[in-house]
């Protein structure tokens, strides 16, 4: 499934408008410190994170996931959203908390 | 090392933030862009991440350099920081002598060292209390 769908589905605000839709998701990985992620996170995961400082993008890039989401309804910096665009990254957000997208994502993606 | 080096140099700017993480994106891209294979690329530039950012959090930035080569990529990372006083401690997972202010950004999780070693092949670090700290990390290119 593209990061698009999955974005419709759970009806994920585009923070980073058409930024990075197309990439293929493999999974799941939710996480907040930065170099365990960089060490964990596989290639085309969704990163399910409450960090939203700038420093997102360049983990995102470094492990290629496929796209960013950020739960709650949490805001995230202008300069994050910024950056993610220009390195091709989406950023979505949810009302949900990070349990309730992983379950969401679960029965979309399997395991 | 034979054949033909390519060398790239950035400077860690710690006064933007905005730029952190910076130097290892350009050089993943460019690891990118000669066709390495993506499992090397992935591990320098974790690697050079960590190192990167431990410049930018504890020593006020620094300098980096990237020689890669037909049979290894070799980073080198060095400060003019505080030095780290006890190198075994430090390379200990969890460790961590990041400020509060550090940690609430999702840094200073104590794995910068160990990610560092893990991800490359040869992990070098001369370091000095009160003078700096410069680390060097070879990781080697294979096929396949």
């Amino acid at each position: 499934m593209k990061v698009k769908e999955f974005a419709e589905k759970l009806e994920l605000k585009r923070l980073t408008g058409e930024s990075g839709l197309d990439k293929e998701i493999t999974g799941v990985y939710a996480c907040d410190l930065l170099s365990w992620v960089m060490s964990h996170a596989v290639k085309g995961n969704i990163w399910i994170t409450v960090i939203t400082n700038i420093n997102i993008v360049a983990v995102a890039v470094l492990t290629e996931v496929s796209c960013i989401i950020v739960p709650e309804g949490l805001k995230v910096e202008n300069v994050t959203i910024k950056k993610a665009q220009q390195q091709g990254i989406a950023i979505l957000s949810s009302s949900m908390d990070t349990y309730g997208i992983c379950c969401r994502a679960y029965t979309l993606l399997g395991k | 090392m034979s054949g033909k080096v390519i060398k790239l140099h950035f400077t860690i700017d710690a006064h933007d933030f905005s730029l952190a993480g910076e130097a290892s994106s350009s050089t993943k891209k460019m690891l990118n862009q000669l066709g390495i294979s993506p499992l090397i690329i992935k591990k320098a530039a974790i690697a050079m991440y960590e190192a990167e950012i431990n410049a930018f959090i504890h020593a006020n930035g620094g300098e980096a350099d990237v020689e890669i080569g037909v049979d290894r990529i070799v980073i080198t990372v060095r400060d003019e920081g505080p030095g780290i006083a006890d190198l075994d401690l430090a390379m200990q997972e969890g460790y961590s002598t990041a400020p509060d202010k550090v940690r609430e950004l999702g840094f200073g999780a104590g794995m910068g060292l160990p990610n560092m070693k893990r991800y490359s092949d040869r992990l070098e670090i001369k370091t000095e209390v009160g003078r700096g700290t410069t680390v060097t990390m070879t990781v080697y290119v294979r096929e396949g």
